[in-house]
């Protein structure tokens, strides 16, 4: 019996439309039992998962251990940003050591892309990709769609735009891949050196101005800038891109319907987002930090389980 | 598909259904003493059509309001490591405190008793009701658990092989409890 | 002297000479005895049956890394020696990125005295352009010449600045060899490690785009018209490259270019499984640029194949594919791949391929050998055309196992390399039975 997602999940680019959905439609009974007073149940009893986060990143790292928690499986965090490439061990080497000691699924951040799909192909251990360089962050994308679906139903034909760094951003390309699945519109806004240079061969509009993004879109989807770009010298000054690509009230004011507003976290005010749109009435910020938690627990529910040796004996008695 | 052996024998009506459901109405006040603190809970899917079915006899005879909730044990299932996860698991929804009520846990056949000790676990990730007791309308026989129902509408024997299927109006389009042959297909 | 050597009833082929006939070939004291007239019985002569085989002559790499000095771990010249004979190379041009960097006359004459013993391929040696491959100061042309070295390359590194290559095209004059530029404008590929586009905005790697190769190649070119040297381009990869390299020739620019087999062959979406063994610097790049490059080896304006035979150790492949090294071996392959990606294809014939693997590099980097002419030294390649066999990287002599062809059943393969007089390989026969499973329609020659 293998789970109906596969042995992993390393990226939205490959998994069916039915599979997408199946995530979401699983994720919703999870998030009641985060409303419990007891916020726990046995499914994932004894399992053992490692979150291996060779990069730093607080929420995405507590986000899956509450899932994990919540589940009942016993969690142990790998920390080590930059440490291990310090020490000279290598990412295979690492791997083969999880392997020995027995694991169930390694939930992976690193800086290199396809470094989730890497370990996968070397360990029988589910992994899941918690973000690999610049290329997918699927759960990240995943609670964007569960997010977007909450608030604005069926997705199909409804617009999204994605502004801001798109090259470098793994969220970008799930939520690509994710949204044009369900059947959503795809749109792109921000300075065209952050874009990548094939961008329209995606299947995306491209909209220069982020005035123009807001008058087609839905929601928008509004990338974090990370500041090491200006001193690579993608772009100028922050100033300057709040002033051309920043999302203020005063833009949204002009939208010509209500428009949902998502920020994969963790933001910087005042530069690509004003404060008084994150934490204003658009801004369903917190619902994705919400939903996060129960996207994860609906991968590692469906990754979990399906031991073909044991479905025999299981056959039958159960009902 | 397997060649069917023979038809599927109906075990009770739409009509012996709704009879037995009165009967069993009264019986959970009469165990219960009364309507006070009572809170019936389904276990998802048919154990929850059923509860409202009891619910909606119990408030027109006694003339008084039932807690009524459902419960999905998918999450408290003891086999997620063999048949794999199931994929669509369905709503929970106890919106009360349960502390110190009498619940009556519905379910429509009691076979193994696997899944009533499911339900069990998560009622009590829920609180510490007063007493639980456990209503059925099919009890097939072949426990593999200390369980024991409360409230039985009907027991029947079932030969190896063979399978108890009770159909609901809102799930099935009719009412009935059908005994189904070997090798044949679920509904 | 070693016993005569008689290859029997091949079909000889010399586009040198435009020779291309069935017979015999004999070679006696080390030299070609004669050429296509049928020899009756020789007293004490070793016989290589060459029936449905090509006999040409020796093939010439003049791109590969042979690691050492410095990296004897991946590859010593022995061991890239005897690769090279078996995959029909009779020489081969050793690139100077070793370590210490190949930059004076001591460093070249270390490559010639190892190459000597390790009795196999010749290894010819390709100095260093500047000091320590720095792209500072020249490095000395004249010594290094004096002890064998026939061209200069920073290769594995581009000449960053335009100053140092005018110089170095001016200087190498003087001595009358080729300046071989790898072409990449550093700070356009810069944390590159794939072909720019589609498939590199999907895997989530940052891109090389082509520009950072044509605008090195162009500004070579201009610096050779500029400075009347011969500027050759190493591992050509885009079609504006070959737009760019056709220019200049139709000015009578003195330029040449060579393509590797894996630039004929494969485009960038074998990196979709982000495999470290299809990361080479310049990337594969599309299947436009492919079918350019097959295009010009056709019509002349890609002089010669060179393989870029890039041996590194497993662990160093076994990584994050943005981590990993480039390159791949090449020297066991670069026939087979050839014939399949460029005869079988239909885009050239034996006598074109020939050309770019033996004639041509041999006249553009004036080394000895790329003829059958009677009197020459013997270095003869007969291969079998038709023969189909299975890449196993396990039997490579090189020691490098690093290569996007394992599994790959090709077509073409060296049966015997003859090294002046001397048989430096020999295909067995179990191996031949093992590994290969010869097309019924094989051995036809186009």
């Amino acid at each position: 019996m293998t789970s109906p997602l596969g042995k992993d999940l390393l990226g939205l680019e490959f998994l069916s439309s039915e599979q997408i959905r199946l995530i979401l439609d699983t994720a919703e009974p999870f998030k009641e039992i985060s409303e419990r007073a007891i916020k726990k149940v046995p499914a994932l009893r004894g399992s053992t998962i490692v979150n291996l986060f060779f990069e730093n990143s607080t929420r995405t790292r507590i986000s899956f251990e509450f899932a994990e928690k919540r589940l009942s499986a016993d969690t142990v965090n790998v920390s080590s940003s930059g440490s291990s490439v310090a020490k000279g061990e290598t990412l295979v080497d690492t791997a083969r050591n999880l392997e020995a000691m027995r694991i169930d699924m390694v939930v992976i951040r690193h800086g290199a892309s396809g470094a989730a799909s890497f370990l996968a192909e070397r360990i029988e251990s589910n992994v899941i990709n918690a973000g690999d360089g610049t290329h997918e962050h699927p759960t990240q994308g995943l609670l964007d769609l569960l997010t977007l679906r909450d608030h604005l139903g069926d997705l199909k034909g409804k617009r999204v735009c994605i502004c801001g760094d798109v090259l470098h951003s793994r969220v970008a390309r799930s939520n690509i891949w994710g949204l044009q699945k369900v059947g959503a519109e795809v749109a792109v806004c921000g300075p065209r050196s952050l874009l990548p240079n094939s961008i329209e061969e995606f299947g995306v509009t491209v909209f220069k101005r982020i005035e123009e993004a807001i008058e087609w879109a839905d929601a928008l989807n509004v990338l974090r800038l990370q500041l090491e770009r200006m001193t690579a010298g993608y772009i100028p000054s922050s100033r300057e891109y709040n002033r051309v690509f920043g999302v203020s009230r005063e833009r949204l004011n002009r939208a010509k319907r209500k428009i949902l507003i998502l920020h994969p976290g963790p933001m910087n005010r005042g530069v690509e987002i004003d404060s008084d749109v994150a934490d204003g009435p658009h801004s369903v910020i917190l619902n994705q930090v919400t939903n996060g938690v129960a996207v994860r627990m609906a991968v590692l529910y469906l990754l979990a389980g399906g031991k073909p040796e044991l479905a025999e004996a299981a056959k039958g008695g159960n009902r | 598909m397997p060649a069917r052996n023979e038809e599927p024998q109906t075990l009770l009506t739409a009509s012996a259904v709704e009879r037995t459901l009165k009967r069993m109405a009264d019986q959970i006040v009469e165990l219960n003493d009364g309507t006070e603190d009572l809170v019936i809970v389904g276990i998802q899917r048919r154990g929850v059509q059923l509860a409202s079915r009891l619910c909606a006899l119990i408030e027109k005879s006694e003339d008084a309001k039932v807690l009524q909730g459902s419960l999905d044990i998918t999450l408290y299932r003891d086999d997620l490591q063999t048949i794999g996860p199931r994929p669509v698991v369905g709503p929970t929804n106890i919106p009360w405190v349960i502390d110190g009520k009498n619940v009556v846990i519905v379910d429509d056949v009691l076979y193994t008793g696997r899944t009533v000790r499911a339900a069990l676990d998560e009622i009590a990730d829920f609180g510490r009701p007063a007493r639980i007791a456990l209503a059925v309308l099919i009890d097939r026989g072949g426990r593999e658990l200390p369980i024991q129902p409360d409230v039985v509408g009907k027991k029947v024997t079932v030969e190896p092989g063979e399978r108890v299927d009770v159909l609901v109006e809102d799930l099935d389009g009719r009412t009935a409890v059908v005994l189904i042959p070997p090798g044949d297909a679920a509904p | 002297m070693p016993r005569p050597l008689l290859l029997s009833g091949g079909r000889l082929l010399d586009p040198s000479r435009g020779l291309d006939t069935e017979g015999d070939l004999l070679i006696v004291d080390g030299r070609i005895a004669s050429v296509g007239e049928r020899v009756g019985k020789v007293a004490d002569a070793e016989i290589v049956d060459c029936t449905a085989a090509i006999v040409s002559p020796g093939f010439i790499d003049v791109h590969c890394h042979l690691r050492e000095p410095g990296r004897e771990d991946v590859e010593t010249i022995e061991t890239g020696a005897h690769a090279a004979a078996a995959g029909g190379f009779t020489a081969v041009c050793a690139m100077p990125n070793t370590d210490p960097v190949t930059d004076n006359q001591a460093a070249v004459g270390f490559i010639i005295r190892q190459s000597q013993r390790a009795n196999a391929a010749r290894v010819h040696v390709i100095g260093a352009i500047s000091v320590g491959q720095r792209g500072e100061t020249l490095a000395e042309f004249g010594e290094m010449v004096a002890a064998g070295a026939v061209a200069v390359s920073d290769d594995g590194k581009p000449v960053v600045s335009a100053q140092l290559m005018r110089t170095a095209l001016e200087y190498a004059r003087t001595f009358s060899i080729p300046v071989i530029d790898h072409c990449e404008e550093p700070t356009l590929a810069f944390g590159g490690s794939m072909n720019e586009g589609i498939v590199s905005a999907r895997l989530g790697l940052k891109g090389i785009p082509s520009e950072a190769e044509e605008i090195m190649v162009i500004r070579d070119i201009l610096l050779a018209r500029r400075t009347g040297g011969h500027v050759h381009l190493a591992h050509m990869s885009t079609h504006g490259s070959v737009e760019l390299i056709r220019w200049g020739k139709e000015r009578g620019i003195n330029v040449t270019a060579e393509v590797c087999p894996h630039h004929i062959s494969l485009t960038e979406d074998r990196v979709l499984s982000y495999d470290t063994n299809a990361k080479m610097n310049p990337p594969l790049r599309t299947a436009k640029d492919v079918e350019a490059l097959r295009e010009a080896v056709k019509d002349g304006t890609i002089d010669l194949i060179a393989t870029d035979h890039a041996p590194h150790h497993y662990d160093e492949k076994e990584r994050e594919f943005a981590d990993a090294p480039n390159g791949i071996v090449g020297l066991e392959t670069a026939l087979a791949v050839s014939v399949t990606n460029l005869v079988e294809t239909g885009h050239i014939d034996f006598r074109t391929l020939v050309d770019k693997m033996s004639c041509s590099p041999a006249r553009i980097f004036g080394l000895p050998g790329g003829t059958l002419e009677k009197g020459a030294d013997a270095d003869v390649t007969v291969f079998d055309p038709g023969m189909q066999w299975l890449v196993e990287p396990a039997a490579f002599l090189t020691k490098g196992r690093n290569t996007p062809y394992a599994g790959s059943t090709l077509t073409g393969r060296a049966v015997c390399t003859i090294v002046g007089g001397r048989v430096a390989y020999r295909l067995s026969q179990d191996t031949n039975d093992a590994r290969r499973g010869r097309a019924n329609t094989g051995s036809q020659g186009r």
